[in-house]
């Protein structure tokens, strides 16, 4: 195998693995280890420049980053006393968020003078607010539209109160629109030309998929009154216009909207709730927490059913009827569901809430403004650039490719901002920019470092939850606590700071074996070079996860190359701690995306 | 040293042996000699052998004498017996608790100070007497503790680190070794586990005085240009005379020889000694022809590693005193005090 390049900053990006699986690039370690300190507005001023929204996502991500998290590969069960888990990087975001300092704003930048050019942000989501946010900053004057009367878009709209407070909606919206030079209309967009003629130098378009599939089923039309479609059903409670629902409900659909209909059911005067999915329990789209949350509020969840018919009298609802199915893979592992044969299951019910996915709809995009659809009525873009058929058009969010989520919607607010801002510059928009990354060595003294490099064997802390009792009373009560301080301290501490990372200078070893020897995981071999088949195979612990990579260092004496699997690195230290002769050195990777305010040569 | 336990976490994979221990469980407290030292090598190599012998860890006794290497017992198999013992005085202390009680697996480990100045008569009647036992000498060729001074297995002529030349003899530990009777006789270098693991299994399966030189160098004081038990020299001249499988009783031989390749050694208690053969011809059973290649290496400057001797059939300190099988500490009143009737049955027949 060919030596490591560590210059490519994407190799040690890589190693973070909840950072590299972050849309957004969140610098996590880095956050968790100033949480641990308790310095939480530094911690949330590094995610509010990577997410923009730190209250909201510490409470609601989809946290790609902790199936992603080393820790859950690298616990032992017996160990820390349960199943291998992740840290709870996205709760620990949220204690940011709970404990910053009142005046945090007071760090956020403002507006310059304006620059003379004007953008336009069709939808008040994540994306759009993402898009103004990293624009305003730089002089663009920002103009956003929402059909509804306050920013924030499904954030608002879709999660319920329970799970996420309006007051930290309000205030992180404030403090983008604090920045300055953004303008919100309360105003519905319903044509692209007419927006167009405005004279907007770019326009993004982040206005969601905000149209609730709908289901197809007999009866449906007839029972109307009581079938209601999730999205819709959740605004309508988020403003206050329904503020009841039958006492049997079934909630059709095994996604995270699935959950929240659900859950605000039980908050509305439903006693028999339950889930339907047609899929397996396994493979429903929500999050295990959300499935978790759901049925620790005596939520059952039935599966292997699919909606046949809804049975009504005259109009009046009495409860639906399932086909049974089961899943069949066909050679190639696809999926399909095929009846069972056993008998229909009837379940009664007075109201149904469908939440089997959304949709995207652009009825305001006329069909001859220039912007081209797939087959699949998403509109044709540049997958880094998010630059549609219209070269100053841009999407983002669940717009761009499909519903996906808060954190995405961020990301691709970065990402099309960058691009705006490159267009209006007269700079290339394929040209994208390298990250920021600062490289430093942690060694303090001759057994010091600067982080805490002991791992512990803490079993993941639960985040305190208010009692079941009070949380189904008050549809606003939030029912997660949040972690205390000292909670917080100790779940950031199962950090193993994977962005301090070893470095290996290969002419300075004396091939002592040290490092061989004292690794508690015995990740590092010396051996003679071979492909990397071969090497994985021959290690003095198996390379087994072929996603991960495997450090080549060489210039050694005796002609071998040094091996370290990076799959299961503690980042103790102890290597570089045991090293003669500083072959081995622990430096801290703080890799930054670069957004739109460094993203042009011409400033 | 290192200021943090090593971390009780571990590779997925790790396994547990026929004991029912993992390697890890083999280890002791966290090592306190200088970073790169090549004694936590050895340290990590007698891990590795007992893990892959399955050995019990309260069976071994592991006893030390004083020095670096002397204090390395604490770093390996820390649910086992043992104790450093006075400067020199390992080899007695081992003889004692072998007489008491035979069953235990024992395991000495010196220095070359510890054992070639201080303790060399010591050394020279542990390997006479055929004490049951491995011996292991962590050899730097220099005082590490008192900061570097030349030690007995220091080469004549090679330069300390403050650039002085060694006028005196060194001694030859492995040649002493077989001179006094030892029967199981190897070299090894700190820096190559494929070939020391083998041997220190060998060893502490040998049923009769084994004893290994393991050259280990001292990064702190002796790992510099000149230097003959530095990293760089002693890979350079290291002559491996063989490579060592050891195969124990009655498991089947799985590894594949071409003819001629290979020498199968076997030990009276059935278990194998296979060696490949690398290079020369050599014959580790021919006392004479192993003394002989011994002594050319050292005139040719090289070092000449593996086993160098064995004794398939050694005789042991027991054996040569004739004692009963049980081990001593175990015998009661009743066994060791016949009674009245008999001591009547003596004094009548002298009478």
């Amino acid at each position: 195998m060919k030596p490591t390049d560590i210059t490519n900053p994407d190799y040690f990006h890589k190693v973070v693995d909840c950072q590299w699986a972050c849309p957004a690039h969140t610098p996590v370690p880095e956050y968790i280890r100033l949480i641990a300190h308790g310095r939480y507005s530094d911690a949330y001023m590094i995610n509010w420049k990577s997410n923009v929204f730190p209250g909201i996502l510490g409470r609601t991500c989809d946290r790609p980053c902790e199936p992603a998290c080393r820790r859950s590969r690298v616990e032992d069960e017996t160990l820390v006393n349960g199943k291998k888990e992740p840290v709870a990087i996205c709760r620990l975001k949220r204690v940011a968020a709970d404990y910053k300092d009142d005046d945090v704003f007071k760090r956020m930048p403002k507006a310059p003078a304006k620059n003379g050019k004007r953008v336009a942000c069709v939808g008040g989501g994540p994306a759009s607010l993402t898009v103004a946010r990293d624009l305003a900053v730089l002089g663009y004057e920002i103009v956003i539209y929402d059909q509804d009367p306050k920013l924030g878009g499904f954030i608002r709209t879709q999660i319920p109160h329970f799970r996420l407070p309006e007051s930290v909606i309000d205030q992180e919206v404030g403090f983008i629109t604090g920045i300055g030079n953004i303008e919100f209309r309360h105003q519905r967009v319903d044509s692209l030309k007419t927006l167009a003629a405005e004279g907007y130098d770019a326009i993004f378009v982040g206005c969601g998929a905000p149209r609730g599939r709908e289901l197809d089923v007999p009866g449906r039309k007839e029972a109307a009154a009581n079938i209601h479609i999730g999205i819709d059903w959740l605004s309508s409670v988020s403003f206050g216009h329904t503020t009841k629902v039958g006492k049997r409900v079934i909630v059709l659909g095994g996604g995270n909207t699935a959950m929240d209909c659900c859950r605000t059911a039980r908050r509305l005067g439903g006693q028999d709730v339950k889930v339907i999915v047609r899929s397996g329990f396994d493979e429903m789209k929500a999050s295990p927490w959300e499935k978790e949350d759901a049925m620790g509020e005596d939520i059952p969840i039935l599966n292997f059913l699919v909606p046949k018919e809804v049975k009504h009298d005259n109009g009046r609802i009495k409860g639906v009827l399932f086909e049974k199915v089961k899943a069949e893979y066909d050679a190639k592992g696809r999926r399909s569901l095929v009846p069972s044969g056993e008998p229909d299951e009837f379940h009664e019910c007075d109201d149904v809430l469908v939440a089997i996915g959304q949709e995207n709809a652009f009825p305001w995009i006329e069909k001859d403004a220039g912007i081209e659809f797939d087959r699949w009525g998403l509109p044709k873009l540049d997958e880094k650039t998010l630059q549609s058929t219209v070269k100053n058009v841009f999407f983002g969010g669940d717009a761009a490719f499909g519903p996906k989520n808060i954190i995405w919607a961020a990301a691709h607010g970065h990402e099309a901002a960058t691009s705006i801002h490159k267009l209006l510059s007269g700079e290339k928009v394929e040209e994208r920019p390298a990250p920021g990354v600062n490289i430093v060595s942690q060694k303090m003294g001759i057994h010091e470092w600067s982080y805490d490099n002991a791992p512990t064997v803490d079993h993941r802390f639960k985040v305190p939850h208010r009692p079941k009792q009070d949380a189904l009373k008050d549809i606003m009560a939030e029912v997660e606590l949040g972690f205390d301080p000292a909670l917080a301290f100790k779940e950031a501490q199962r950090c193993l700071n994977c962005d301090v990372q070893t470095v290996f200078t290969g002419k300075l070893c004396i091939e002592c074996d040290a490092c061989v020897d004292i690794c508690p995981m015995d990740c590092i071999t010396f051996a003679d070079n071979g492909d990397e088949k071969e090497l994985r195979g021959h290690l003095n612990a198996p390379a087994l996860n072929s996603l991960q990579d495997l450090y080549i260092g060489d210039d050694l004496k005796t002609g071998r190359v040094m091996v370290k699997d990076e799959d299961v690195c503690l980042h103790c230290g102890l290597c570089a701690e045991r090293c003669p002769t500083g072959a081995w050195d622990m430096r801290k990777y703080y890799i930054e995306m670069t957004h739109a305010e460094h993203a042009c040569r011409k400033q | 040293m290192t200021f943090i336990a090593k971390p009780k976490l571990h590779h997925p994979s790790l396994v547990k042996n026929k004991a029912g221990f993992t390697r890890r469980d083999y280890e002791g407290a966290v090592s306190t000699l200088c970073a790169g030292c090549g004694h936590d090598s050895i340290s990590a190599a007698i891990i590795q052998a007992c893990f892959e012998l399955d050995i019990l860890p309260h069976q071994v006794a592991k006893l030390s004498g004083i020095g670096c290497s002397s204090k390395a017992p604490t770093y390996f198999i820390g649910a086992s017996h043992g104790f450093n013992t006075v400067h020199g005085r390992m080899p007695s202390v081992a003889t004692g608790a072998n007489l008491a009680n035979r069953d235990l697996i024992y395991l000495g480990v010196s220095g070359d100070g510890d054992s070639a100045s201080i303790g060399l008569g010591q050394f020279a009647h542990v390997m006479r007497r055929g004490v049951n036992m491995t011996y292991i000498v962590m050899n730097n060729g220099v005082y590490g503790l008192t900061k570097g001074q030349f030690s007995a297995t220091a080469d004549k002529g090679s330069i300390s680190k403050k650039g002085v030349s060694n006028p005196d003899s060194s001694i030859d530990m492995v040649s002493m070794a077989i001179l006094m009777g030892a029967t199981f006789v190897g070299r090894s270098f700190s820096g190559d586990k494929h070939q020391l693991v083998p041997l220190i299994k060998a060893a502490l399966m040998h049923k009769g005085a084994a004893f290994l030189d393991v050259i280990s160098p001292c990064v702190a004081f002796n790992n510099h240009a000149g230097s003959t038990k530095s990293y760089e020299y002693v890979r350079e001249h290291n002559e491996a005379l063989n490579r060592l499988d050891f195969i124990e009783g009655r498991e089947e031989i799985t590894a594949h020889y071409e003819p001629g390749t290979a020498t199968t050694v076997e030990q009276h208690d059935g278990s194998l000694l296979r060696l490949r053969k690398l290079g020369e011809d050599y014959d580790p059973s021919d006392k004479i022809a192993a003394m002989k290649r011994v002594q050319e290496g050292l005139a040719s400057g090289e070092v000449v590693t593996g086993l160098l001797y064995v004794d398939p059939s050694p005789k042991d300190l027991h054996a040569n005193l004739n004692t009963v099988d049980a081990p001593l500490n175990t015998l009661q009143t009743a066994d060791l005090c016949p009674g009245t009737a008999a001591l009547e049955r003596i004094n009548a027949s002298l009478r």
